[in-house]
């Protein structure tokens, strides 16, 4: 399938004019992936797009908030998935610093909130509701949390505030830090043969969603300021008295290098945009049907040929 | 039988006897600990205006280094080049990267093949089984390009983990004042985090292969220089007269008398190398390490439990394999043939795996699976074993286990041990560690606990490290007792101390990350979670060193004590565990040094002590603080393990022991 598809890119490819791709150096444009099924197929995509353009490409792994100081030296040639929530503090500093810089934005929105699986309303029917949440929190009560309900929060360094959330709305929770996304689906995955109910850290898109549906809790809506000024928000007297900011953004990195070096693969790359949807399915390709990341790249492409052939005119 | 447990000999300090200091330091400590309530602050935490700015030095040392001394321009040269061309030629043979010299991929049953013969040449057909088992079940489970990328890798670090640290344990061995200074680098170097590696391996070699190569070096070489130098000093006089009187050169001294004569240390030194290599496999993937690191944390990330144990049983069989195969090595001795051997006759094996290459290699252009293996044609059973372990751990008897052991171990053993560990004014804690360390291990040992845990209180991480301490502690005293009693089960019979020393190897190398995941599912993410994947780690030396203690207890021993009607209990407690104590406290020194290291890998479960501090700074590049950190963790470690094996040389002596 792999050939094919090689075959069938290349031959698309050459119907096309494209005189700027004989400017592009024959140095390997350098694709970081990380520890994730959407992110690793997004890159392989992408990855396979340059290659059909007549790029030399390779993939190196790498830590998701290290590699940002990879971009900035130009060891690594772009990142596909910058995270508001997430990698926003690493990317702001690494932009500080100079040598990367946003090359262009998703379509796709990302939200990061506490989250729940589905069996969970039974335990506590008032759900999504914040406040539905609050009154069941015995509900989530654990030996360690005494009566207070238990709430997973992602890993200290992702900054989700959850502890000063709970300070702020005055819930009945204990926030305890995961230390891993690892961690996270252990978690879940080690409640769902009961159906225990838990609420813990969880965003979109993700593959979690394929493997237990679930739905993000309703905090009060995010309002700008909310995380700087006090008088903003249900608590006049607190910060983080709101949800997340349930459209984060989804970026593209790239080293300052790039455009001279690759002019061609810049531009295509700059016109890369992915959506919600199309991420998901890049994830449930591996996740779910077990394919390999770069078969269910080149299957993806083969699909949705319409949607990634402007993007290298 | 009194007679066997002579005290440790005394040695006063100022007048003082060794017991009555001890009692003194522990003395002020519990005073300072009672009268907590009046303590000024600045004797219960080190006031934050004291603490000096560490990490801003170490920034502008490391800041130095780069921008003014231009090293990285030298280590990014030699990452990019010679280092990056031998690492691109293997990848290149051994799983087709588009490099020079564009052979590759070499196919799978050739390696198999070869390992097959070299297997029974070093140790008959078992060998050839395991070798040639190996390298099939890589390729059948469908991981042999993964496996092949972290092999392309390794094949580098090992060999030229070999030369540096060969080189350096001859310098070292040479020069006295090599010597001096390189023992306490390699000290360092054992204790320090891996997170601490890393941030320095990316910055000066490169994210990718190169940098975890760098890195799998670096850890990978102290063994290495440390057999070398031993091995070289134990060269009998007689040898190395006998080399002398048949006029050799200096070279020739080395290269033809000391190293040949030391080549069993040197070899075990291999071992090492090979081990610690393949240690480093899963975690270098976080800086760019391609392969079944890699991939393993890409399937952990997606919760694929059963993918992540095959990969793992891959790794686990590799570095059994390489281990026995480097072991037998080390137990065979240099061939020796006739004169007018002909030459095939001579080199048979050589010639065997030429012939077995060659034979696969042209099956292979024929046929397909002889080749390689493709997706749809693998075996790998990675959703049903992601069901039998789900299965497993949804049994209600164990979930009523664990929950039980969740909610015991939480509530009445480790918060109520770790609040009270916190609540201990810093002044306290140290006079404590001090006192312990003295009493142990001697003088010299208790003013480096002085020295060591000042430091730490003066970095500004003391919580932070108590927390650290906390966990390794109860994680190293519960693992005793699970370890201790089957290491004395085991030592009872040949038969099973085979059996519980192989489950050891597993359990060694076993990816660490592996347990990281059904801890969680077993207990949740809170510090029992964290205690239980530590222990894992810390019983199998316990285990082992009980076992070895035990067996080497002199014959002569264990017979007098039947003959003066010991029982069996008697015989136990009297002769053969006081004999074995020194070798057992080995194992417990190396207990607490794994769990050191196992505690920071915790940090992805969920920790709030130093590794969690650690894991931050990945992100950035805050060099200068994971240092401080680093060597936070590193400083406890050394304390033990000097207070510890000072101890157990000294008891050594008294037994008589050697």
């Amino acid at each position: 399938m792999k050939t094919f598809t090689k075959t069938f890119m290349a031959g698309a490819l050459a119907a096309m004019p494209m005189a700027a791709m004989a400017e592009d150096s024959s140095d390997p444009i350098v694709i970081p992936i990380h520890n994730w099924s959407s992110q690793i197929v997004m890159s392989h995509v992408v990855g396979q797009i340059f290659t059909g353009m007549g790029n030399n490409v390779e993939f190196v792994t790498t830590d998701s908030q290290a590699v940002y100081e990879s971009v900035r030296l130009g060891d690594v040639t772009l990142e596909l998935e910058v995270w508001e929530g997430a990698f926003g503090a690493s990317f702001r500093t690494a932009l500080e610093k100079g040598g990367l810089h946003d090359a262009g934005t998703h379509d796709a929105v990302t939200r990061e909130d506490w989250w729940y699986p589905m069996w969970t309303k039974e335990a506590c029917p008032g759900l999504p509701s914040w406040e539905a949440l609050n009154d069941c929190a015995s509900v989530f009560a654990t030996p360690e949390t005494g009566d207070k309900g238990r709430y997973l929060d992602g890993p200290v360094d992702w900054l989700k505030h959850g502890a000063e959330r709970v300070e702020a709305l005055d819930m009945n929770f204990q926030v305890i830090n995961a230390g891993s996304a690892a961690a996270l689906w252990a978690e879940i995955g080690a409640a769902e043969a009961d159906k225990k109910p838990v609420v813990v850290f969880n965003w979109t898109p993700n593959f979690a969603e394929a493997v237990w549906p679930g739905e993000f809790v309703e905090f009060p809506e995010w309002v700008e300021g909310c995380d700087s000024d006090p008088s903003v928000g249900v608590n006049p007297d607190a910060l983080y008295d709101c949800g997340n900011p349930a459209t984060g953004y989804l970026k593209i990195a790239a080293w300052d290098g790039m455009e001279g070096k690759w002019p061609a693969a810049y531009k295509a790359l700059t016109n890369i945009s992915f959506t919600n949807p199309q991420i998901a399915e890049m994830a449930k390709l591996v996740d779910v049907d077990e394919m390999e990341p770069e078969d269910a790249a080149a299957a993806w492409l083969e699909a949705n040929g319409d949607v990634w052939m402007g993007w290298t005119k | 039988m009194s007679s066997i447990s002579t005290d440790v000999e005394d040695e006063g300090f100022g007048g003082l006897s060794k017991i009555r200091v001890v009692q003194v330091l522990l003395a002020v400590a519990v005073l300072l600990t009672v009268a907590k309530p009046i303590l000024p602050d600045f004797l219960i935490r080190v006031p934050e205006t004291w603490v000096p700015p560490f990490a801003v030095w170490l920034d502008a040392g490391f800041n130095f280094l780069i921008d003014d001394l231009k090293l990285a321009v030298l280590t990014r040269w030699i990452a990019e080049g010679p280092l990056e061309f031998m690492l691109d030629t293997t990848a290149n043979l051994l799983e087709g990267k588009r490099r020079w010299p564009f052979i590759g991929p070499t196919p799978w049953t050739t390696i198999a093949a070869v390992a097959v013969v070299v297997g029974y040449y070093l140790g008959g057909w078992r060998l050839a089984l395991l070798a040639g088992g190996t390298f099939v079940w890589t390729a059948l489970i469908g991981q042999w390009k993964i496996a092949m990328q972290t092999m392309s890798v390794l094949t580098v670090a090992a060999p030229l983990a070999f030369f540096i640290g060969l080189g350096l344990g001859i310098a070292a061995w040479k020069w006295r004042s090599v010597d001096r200074a390189i023992k306490p680098i390699l000290s360092i170097l054992q204790t320090l985090p891996f997170f601490t590696y890393l941030l320095p391996a990316v910055i000066f070699f490169k994210v990718g292969p190169t940098a975890g190569a760098v890195a799998t070096i670096v850890y990978a070489i102290p063994p290495m220089i440390l057999m070398t130098t031993l091995g070289l000093k134990k060269v009998s006089p007689e040898v190395v007269e006998a080399g002398k009187m048949c006029g050799c050169t200096k070279f020739q001294m080395l290269t033809k008398v000391y190293i040949p004569a030391a080549r069993t240390e040197i070899l075990v030194g291999v071992n090492q190398v090979i081990m610690l290599c393949l240690a480093m496999v899963v975690l270098t993937a976080f800086i760019g390490m391609p392969g079944l690191g890699a991939k393993l944390l890409a399937m952990m990330g997606s919760f694929k439990l059963g993918r992540s144990f095959e990969i793992g049983v891959t790794i686990v069989l590799l570095a059994v394999m390489l281990d026995r195969l480097s072991k037998a090595w080390v137990v065979k001795l240099p061939e020796h043939h006739e004169k007018g051997t002909p030459w095939w006759k001579q080199h048979i094996y050589l010639v065997a795996a030429i012939g077995a290459f060659i034979a696969f290699l042209l099956i292979a252009q024929v046929v397909q699976v002889a080749d390689h293996i493709e997706r749809s044609q693998d075996f790998s059973k990675g959703k049903e074993i992601d069901g039998l372990i789900k299965g497993f751990l949804n049994i209600d008897a164990v979930q009523a286990f664990t929950g039980w052991w969740r909610w015991f171990l939480n509530v009445w053993v480790l918060i109520p041990f770790r609040n009270s560990l916190l609540w201990i004014p810093t002044p306290a804690f140290i006079l404590a560690i001090v006192a312990f360390a003295y009493y142990l291990g001697g003088k010299k040992p208790g003013i480096y606990a002085a020295v060591f845990f000042s430091l730490i209180a003066l970095s500004g991480w003391w919580d932070r490290s108590v927390i650290t301490l906390y966990a390794v502690i109860s994680a190293v005293i519960l693992s005793m007792f699970i370890g201790i009693p089957l290491g004395i089960f085991a030592s009872r019979s040949e038969k099973w101390s085979k059996r519980i020393l192989l489950a050891c190897d597993t359990a060694q190398t076993f990816p660490s990350f592996i347990y990281l995941i059904p801890a969680i599912m077993l207990f949740g993410v809170n510090d029992v979670a964290v205690v239980f994947s530590i222990i894992i780690f810390t019983t199998v030396p316990l285990t082992r060193y009980t076992i070895e203690g035990l067996r080497t207890v002199p014959l002569e021993l264990t017979e007098a004590a039947d003959m003066s009607g010991a029982t069996k209990s008697q015989k136990l407690w009297s002769v053969q565990l006081p004999l074995a104590l020194p070798t057992m406290a080995v194992g417990f020194n190396q207990a607490i040094i794994f769990a050191f290291f196992m505690v920071i890998i915790a940090a992805f479960i969920g920790t709030q002590d130093l590794g969690q501090e650690l894991q931050k700074t990945l992100a950035g590049t805050e060099l200068g603080k994971n240092f401080v950190l680093g060597l936070c963790v590193s400083l406890m470690a050394l304390t033990f393990d000097l207070a510890i094996m000072s101890w157990a040389e000294k008891r050594k002596r008294a037994l008589g022991l050697g």
